[in-house]
C-alpha cells in the first residue's frame, strides 16, 4: 500500500513498530549489553553490546524506545545524551580493537536538547562520533528502522552501508519542527513531511541510503504471522549479506569506500 | 517700545533643515547604548570601544582581518546552491537563493580562500549569516570539503568561522550528510597531522555546532557569542523551564570545557598565528 510521506513518519512512530531490542532479540542471538560512557552515566536511551547474527561476531549500537509509558521516560524516549553517543563510541572502539564488525540501528527523535546534554557536550559527542567513526577500520553496517531524527540518528549513522527501512524516516529536522519555523504553525507538518524527502525511496533516489527493506502494511514487533516475520528476515538476510561482503575487504579499502560514499553526498552547481 | 530691536531678520529654518545629518557616521551599541563613530568602530574591528560588544560581521571582512595584509584568493566561488527537492515553502527555495544572493552580496553562505596566516599556509572560511542564515546546505558542505582536502595536497592548515543557524532545511538530508561529508575530511586531516582551528562566533547553533565546529584541534570563541546544539528555544520548549542566564554563551561554554580560550576580535589574528607557530611543525612532512 502506497503511503504519504506523513503516514510514513506516523507508522516509523507507531507504538508498536519493532524497537531496537525486539531486533536484536530475534534476528541477533547471544546479545550481552554493557553499560556506561566511562566518563559520567550510562543512557538508557542508547543500547551497546556484543552479538551475533548468522553466525558473525557484531558489535550492537541502538537507540531503544519505551514500549509503556514509564519505560518511555526511563528510556527518554530515545532521545540520546551525550553519554550515550560516548557509550556509544566506546563499543565501537572495542569492536575495531578486536576486530568485529558493527551494526548501528537508528530509531531517534534526535538527540536530547535540555540544559545538561548542552553543559556536557551535546555537539561535541556528536560531531567527534561523525569523525571517529568515518576511520573505524571494520565494517559498519547502518540499520535506521523507525525515526532518523537528525544529527541524533546521524551519531551513529556513518557507515559503510546504511540499510533502511521502506517506513523509516530520516531527516534534517522533525517536520513539525520544520512547519513551525516555515509556516508558523507545527499542524503543516504533513505539508513539511512531503517537502523534506524523507521517506526510504526518495532518499535512495538521492544515494544517501543504499538499501530499502520492504516492510508488511503494518510491521509490529508482537504479530507473529507471516508478512511480519518475512520483514524480520528479510532485513537479517540484508545485514548479513553486507557484513558478508564487506569483511571481504581491506581496511584501505574499507575506509576509502567510506569516505568515497559520503563524499558524494549533496547536490550543488558547480 | 523695547530697548532693543532686531534689525535682522529671524533666521527662517524648518525641522527638516535642522535635522543634523548622522546617518552612516555614527551607531548605537546595544549592549551598552553608547554612540560609536562609525570610523572608530571599524578601527575596532567592529567591537565597540567602551564595552568591547561584538557586533556581527560578514564573511569578506572576517577574512581581511585573518590574512596576512588583508590578501587572499578566493576559492570554489563557481560552488553554489541548486535545489534538489523542490523545496517551497512561503516561496520557492531557488527564489530564496537568488534573494539572498542579491541582499547578501555573496555567492554562498560560506566564503573560503587561502593566503598566508604569519606566514603559514592557510586554507580558511567564514560563514556569513546574512545568507539565509548562515545554514549549511550542500555547497557550504562542499566548499569546506574542498578546503580541507585543498590544505591535505598542499599541507596548509585550516582555519573555519563558524556563524550558522545550523543545517539548511530546504536542502533537507542532504543538507545533515554534509556534517558526515566535512567530518570525514576532517578525519583525514587529522590522520595527517595538519592543523585545524575552529572559531566559533555569533552565532553558532545545531548541525554546525554538532560537526566541524566542535572538531578544532583547538576551539576559540568570540566573547558573548551564542553557541550551542539545540537553540535556546527548542530548549525551553522541551524543558519548559527558563533558561539561566548566560547559558550558551562562550564563557559558559568554556567554564564547562568545551571551548579552548575566548579571545576577543582584536586579539583573534595574533592568537591563530600564536597556535599556527605551535602547529605547523617543519618537522612532520
Amino acid at each position: 500500500m502506497k503511503k504519504t510521506a506523513f503516514e510514513r513518519v506516523q507508522t516509523a512512530r507507531h507504538p508498536e513498530r519493532p524497537y531496537t531490542l525486539d531486533l536484536i532479540n530475534k534476528i541477533f542471538e547471544d546479545f550481552v549489553e554493557i553499560h556506561g560512557d566511562r566518563r559520567f552515566s550510562d543512557d538508557p536511551a542508547l543500547i551497546s553490546g556484543f552479538a551475533k547474527i548468522g553466525g558473525i561476531e557484531v558489535g550492537v549500537v541502538g537507540q531503544q524506545k519505551g514500549r509503556d509509558i514509564n519505560e518511555r521516560r526511563h528510556r527518554n524516549f530515545a532521545m540520546t545524551k551525550p553519554e550515550g553517543y560516548r557509550k556509544a563510541l566506546r563499543l565501537m572502539y572495542m569492536a575495531e580493537k578486536f576486530k568485529r564488525p558493527i551494526v548501528t540501528v537508528i530509531d531517534t527523535p534526535g538527540a536530547y536538547p535540555g540544559i545538561d546534554a548542552e553543559e556536557r557536550g551535546q555537539a561535541e559527542a556528536i560531531a567527534f562520533n561523525l569523525r571517529e567513526m568515518a576511520s573505524l577500520k571494520v565494517p559498519v553496517v547502518v540499520v535506521v528502522l523507525g525515526e532518523g531524527g537528525s544529527g541524533g540518528a546521524l551519531a551513529i549513522g556513518v557507515g559503510d552501508r546504511v540499510l533502511m527501512m521502506e517506513n523509516a524516516v530520516y531527516s534534517v529536522i522533525t517536520p513539525e519542527g520544520c512547519a513551525a519555523i516555515l509556516w508558523k504553525d507545527a499542524g503543516q507538518a504533513p505539508k513539511a513531511a512531503e517537502g523534506l524527502r524523507l521517506t526510504a525511496a526518495e532518499l535512495s533516489k538521492f544515494g544517501l541510503v543504499d538499501e530499502v527493506i520492504e516492510e508488511s502494511d503494518l510491521w509490529t514487533y508482537n504479530q507473529s504471522d507471516g508478512d511480519n516475520q518475512k520483514v524480520f528476515e528479510r532485513l537479517k538476510k540484508s545485514i548479513v549479506t553486507n557484513l558478508k561482503e564487506l569483511q571481504g575487504l581491506s581496511v584501505s579499502r574499507l575506509i576509502e569506500g567510506r569516505y568515497e560514499k559520503f563524499r558524494k553526498m549533496g547536490e550543488f552547481q558547480a | 517700545m523695547p530697548w532693543f530691536s532686531r534689525n535682522k531678520p529671524k533666521i527662517e529654518q524648518n525641522d527638516e533643515q535642522r535635522i543634523v545629518q548622522t546617518e552612516g557616521v555614527f551607531t548605537k551599541c546595544p549592549e551598552c547604548d553608547s554612540t560609536l563613530y562609525n570610523r572608530d568602530l571599524e578601527n575596532s574591528m567592529q567591537v565597540c570601544t567602551k564595552c568591547a560588544y561584538h557586533f556581527r560581521i560578514g564573511a569578506n571582512l572576517r577574512l581581511e582581518l585573518l590574512f596576512d595584509n588583508g590578501k587572499f584568493e578566493e576559492l570554489d566561488q563557481e560552488v553554489t546552491s541548486a535545489d534538489p527537492l523542490e523545496f517551497v515553502d512561503s516561496k520557492p527555495y531557488k527564489d530564496r537563493i537568488e534573494q539572498a544572493k542579491k541582499s547578501s552580496g555573496l555567492p554562498e553562505a560560506i566564503i573560503s580562500g587561502k593566503g598566508e596566516v604569519g606566514g603559514h599556509r592557510v586554507y580558511a572560511g567564514a560563514m556569513d549569516m546574512s545568507f539565509i542564515g548562515g545554514s549549511m546546505g550542500s555547497a557550504v558542505g562542499e566548499k569546506i570539503t574542498r578546503l580541507i582536502e585543498r590544505a591535505m595536497k598542499t599541507r596548509g592548515a585550516v582555519v573555519i568561522f563558524s556563524a550558522s543557524g545550523g543545517a539548511r532545511m530546504q536542502e533537507g538530508t542532504l543538507s545533515l550528510m554534509q556534517m558526515a561529508k566535512i567530518s570525514a575530511a576532517l578525519a583525514q586531516l587529522h590522520e595527517k597531522q595538519l592543523p585545524f582551528i575552529s572559531v566559533l562566533t555569533d552565532p553558532t547553533t545545531g548541525g554546525v555546532t554538532a560537526s566541524f565546529a566542535m572538531l578544532g584541534d583547538v576551539i576559540l570563541a568570540e566573547p558573548k557569542a551564542l553557541i550551542g546544539f539545540a537553540g535556546p528555544r527548542v530548549i525551553e520548549q522541551t524543558i519548559r523551564q527558563k533558561l539561566p542566564k548566560g547559558f550558551q554563551r562562550s564563557e559558559f561554554l568554556l567554564e564547562h570545557g568545551m571551548v579552548d580560550k575566548v579571545v576577543d576580535r582584536r586579539e583573534m589574528r595574533k592568537t591563530i598565528i600564536r597556535m599556527l607557530d605551535f602547529m605547523m611543525n617543519p618537522e612532520i612532512k
